[in-house]
């Protein structure tokens, strides 16, 4: 390889982007990684455990994090987003805006105490845990995060917002190794890539949107009414509960999982199939009655749709294990006599009936990123009607001849395996559009 | 193969697209009297896709248990429009003449008398005597045209929200007038009922009137009169709900309310027709909210989720298939256990259903059914509060 030879650059560092730079470091490529929250890992440092393997989301994840932190041909930079991107020759110049963590990296040792010692400690809503946990205006958002410095949040953080806190910022009296400075400014860097792969991710369909929102569910209504990835954080040992399921501080005995929320469905803008949330809520349902004792995990479904390698095994050992799947797409939820009732036809039976329940988990949909369109316009690309960046129809990661390339599923939803080898697939691709030289 | 064919030849299944149908069940997970009733539009619509013998369909006279409530309609996922399938079956047994006696009457009525509870044209207008209700029969002009309705201006009960409104307009010097006597039922429940021709017949009397006149905005008593202007007549003229003009009445300060309300415990019922047909949620809320001591409570149900109280798509003249217990009595109920002291609606039908399923219940005594026109008429300065 040439020593001349561009670097990539890879935006978005879910398990697709660390795919994607993980691959194209390992073949002798430079890659810049651009994360636009504090750590990297993406959705699937949220989820607790993965299908159809039950694995430790986190434990198949954080090697990789690891690694691809350390690894000296990737340069990870977080809090960055590309805000241009300029076509010169064969190679692109790349405008990456860079707000500041206001910690310093090199110093910080992720002691924790500026963290403890923070003046809003228990009482900012941790986004990481999608609001079911209070954290402080510094910290990580999970034990094993990486990078592992801490950040201040300035949306919250008073020294920020308001240019003082108390008599002082407890943070900075806390740090042994001085490494927080309220003067850290954002920074603006334009360096060169042969190459640029996309993988922002998706974000999750919201069932209380004011305007493809589905109000008669009565999410953000009614606390027993929850999304699927909230159940994540609840079943997650990194999270609020530690792992335990707990609803309003009980263990659920009744708990109903439905299916295509805001997916599959016009009226939410979205007509496509989200193709995890099947498996996602079979996965749910097995660690509900693994985890609560003589648990009721019912599923209403329209479709069961398990495709994948193992899946159509996995739903038959739920099943087996005890969870009842009821064909139909509920009409309603509401309260009555301080029970939940979710109102649904069961179409085999042809009979409506309103089921109570301790804890409803909507299997929300996927989403295109928040940001997707601007950063297409930034980048040159169009989009799909749904919102997901267009790819082409034969070779979904051979990009579009131009030196772009789509990974995982800001392209369209995807599940982990497939997230994985689209990112392993753009990398390749990007790779082969940067070592070949003469770019059309 | 679609197999139900309508008036116009062309199947059902085509006409709305039903093979495009999930069979998810939503409409009928939603539809307020699936449960005690065999109306089950999914299942209805997969029939008509697959069966053979369409008009054995045709046969059903569960489609009559439809209250044209359209909560169906707005949880398809597909955008499919189960409750129009519903009103053609309609039109298809009302041409072959498979129609329940009572609805018969009602239409009868409206097509001799131009309302559809068998009374004369002339006592359209007893209901304002000894008040001062504006009408072009008496000269009085105006650009503003205030449409009664059937049930306000004849039902003795409905009567009150009519009553109570003329009052509010005096009181807050509102510019309005009424067609008096010349007023005809706006059909919206007929075509519903699935009588297209009827509905036609009696939106052209409407829609003369009002060109004639020259009304630049109407305000309606009833949603479901509201409607049908907005949806069915095509008007170009604003439509309003009287609630939206109260609550523009409060905002300006123009409700002369007592300084002192009577503490009340009030649940709103949004009528189907102004909430989930129009999503006219906050006027009506807006209003009591400015009322003196009105405390606004929420029922689960409310809003998108509102339960439909059975009155609508002509049921208030069929007596239904459905057994056990009816909405309004559930809604009662629900009311009483959160200990209210009102149930607030803004629609004639609503408030007949919900005054019924108090008697039914036994719960004389223990709430009130009021429309919000009769709160707001009770909290204005000097008046008596009504015994209701």
């Amino acid at each position: 390889m040439s020593v001349s030879a561009p670097w990539a650059l890879v935006v978005g560092a879910g398990v697709a982007g660390i795919q994607a730079a993980l691959d194209l470091a390992d073949a002798g490529t430079m890659v810049y990684l651009l994360e636009r929250g504090d750590s990297i890992g993406g959705r699937m440092a949220q989820t607790d455990k993965t299908f159809p393997t039950l694995d430790c989301s986190s434990c198949t994840l954080t090697p990789r994090t690891v690694e691809v932190e350390a690894h000296p041909n990737v340069h990870l930079i977080t809090r960055a987003e590309l805000t241009g991107l300029t076509r010169r020759g064969s190679t692109f110049e790349a405008e990456i805006s860079v707000r500041p963590r206001f910690v310093d990296m090199e110093r910080c040792v992720s002691c924790g105490r500026c963290s403890e010692a923070c003046r809003l400690a228990g009482k900012v809503v941790s986004e990481f845990d999608l609001g079911l946990g209070r954290v402080s205006a510094i910290g990580v958002p999970f034990p094993q995060a990486v990078p592992s410095t801490y950040a201040v949040d300035p949306a919250h953080c008073l020294m920020l917002r308001f240019g003082k806190c108390g008599k002082g910022p407890k943070c900075v009296e806390a740090c042994d190794v001085d490494a927080i400075s309220f003067e850290e400014e954002e920074r603006v860097l334009r360096v060169e890539v042969g190459a640029v792969i996309l993988a922002t991710g998706y974000d999750l369909y919201d069932p209380a949107d004011t305007a493809v929102g589905r109000p008669e569910l009565g999410y953000r209504e009614l606390p027993r009414v929850i999304t699927n990835l909230e159940f994540e954080r609840l079943s997650s040992a990194s999270g609020p509960t530690q792992g335990k399921i707990l609803v309003e501080g009980r263990e659920p005995k009744r708990i109903i999982f439905i299916q295509c929320i805001g997916s599959r469905d016009r009226t939410t803008g979205a007509a496509y199939c989200s193709r995890v949330c099947c498996m996602v809520s079979l996965k749910q349902a097995v660690l509900s009655l693994e985890k609560i004792e003589s648990v009721e995990a019912t599923i209403l479904y329209m479709d069961i749709r398990a495709f994948g390698k193992g899946y159509e095994e996995f739903m038959e050992r739920a099943q087996r294990l005890g969870a009842t799947l009821r064909r139909g797409a509920p009409s309603e939820i509401f309260e009555r006599e301080e029970e939940v009732i979710v109102r649904v036809e069961d179409t085999l039976l042809g009979a409506t009936e309103e089921l109570m329940a301790d804890l409803v988990v909507l299997a929300a949909g996927l989403r295109p990123g928040k940001g997707s369109e601007e950063l297409a316009l930034t980048v040159g690309i169009s989009t799909e009607e749904d919102g997901f960046f267009k790819t082409p129809k034969r070779d979904p990661a051979g990009g579009l001849g131009d030196g772009i390339f789509i990974a995982g599923a800001c392209g369209g939803p995807v599940d982990i395996p497939d997230a994985v080898a689209s990112g392993s697939a753009a990398a390749g691709a990007a790779l082969e559009f940067i070592l070949g030289g003469d770019a059309e | 193969m679609p197999k139900i064919s309508d008036i116009e030849g062309v199947t059902l299944a085509e006409r709305f697209e039903l093979s495009a149908c999930l069979q998810c069940g939503r409409c009928t997970g939603g539809c307020p009297m699936s449960i005690r009733s065999p109306l089950n539009s999914r299942k209805f619509i997969y029939e008509s896709l697959i069966r053979e013998d369409g008009e054995a369909l045709l046969e059903r006279e569960e489609v009559w248990d439809c209250t044209s409530c359209r909560t169906c309609s707005s949880r398809c996922p597909r955008e499919l429009d189960p409750a129009m399938v519903m009103r053609a079956v309609r039109t298809v047994k009302i041409e072959g003449g498979r129609i329940p006696k009572t609805l018969m009457d009602a239409m009868e009525s409206s097509l001799k008398h131009g309302n559809p509870w068998g009374r004369s044209r002339m006592k359209r207008t007893a209901w304002t005597e000894g008040l001062s209700v504006n009408s072009i029969e008496e000269d009085k002009e105006s650009r503003r045209l205030w449409f009664v309705g059937c049930t306000p201006a004849y039902d003795p009960r409905a009567m009150e929200m009519a009553k109570a409104l003329a009052r509010i307009f005096e009181v807050a010097e509102v510019d309005y007038t009424t067609l008096g006597s010349e007023e005809v039922c706006c059909g919206s429940e007929m075509l519903r009922a699935g009588e297209e021709g009827l509905f036609e017949e009696l939106s052209e009397v409407n829609k003369e009137n009002f060109a004639e006149l020259e009304f630049d905005e109407v305000v309606a008593t009833s949603p479901h009169c509201m409607n049908t202007f907005i949806a069915d007549y095509g008007l170009k003229i604003p439509v309003t709900h009287y609630t939206q003009l109260l609550a523009a009445l409060a905002v300006d300060g123009a409700l002369p309310f007592g300084e002192e309300g009577e503490a009340l415990k009030v649940a709103f019922h949004d009528p189907c027709y102004l909430g989930k047909q129009n999503s006219i949620y906050e006027a009506p809320r807006e209003v009591l909210k400015a009322v003196p001591g009105v405390e606004l409570v929420e029922f689960s149900r409310s809003r998108e989720r509102s339960l439909c109280c059975e009155g609508g798509g002509g049921r208030m003249w069929i007596e239904g298939m459905g057994e056990g217990e009816r909405n309004a009595q559930i809604r009662v109920r629900d009311a009483i256990d959160m200990g209210v002291d009102i149930i607030a609606t803004a629609c004639p039908f609503c408030l007949l259903t919900l005054e019924d399923a108090v008697k039914t219940t036994g719960s004389e005594g223990k709430l009130k059914i009021l429309d919000i026109a009769e709160i707001v008429v009770n909290a204005l300065d000097g008046n008596e509060r009504s015994e209701g």
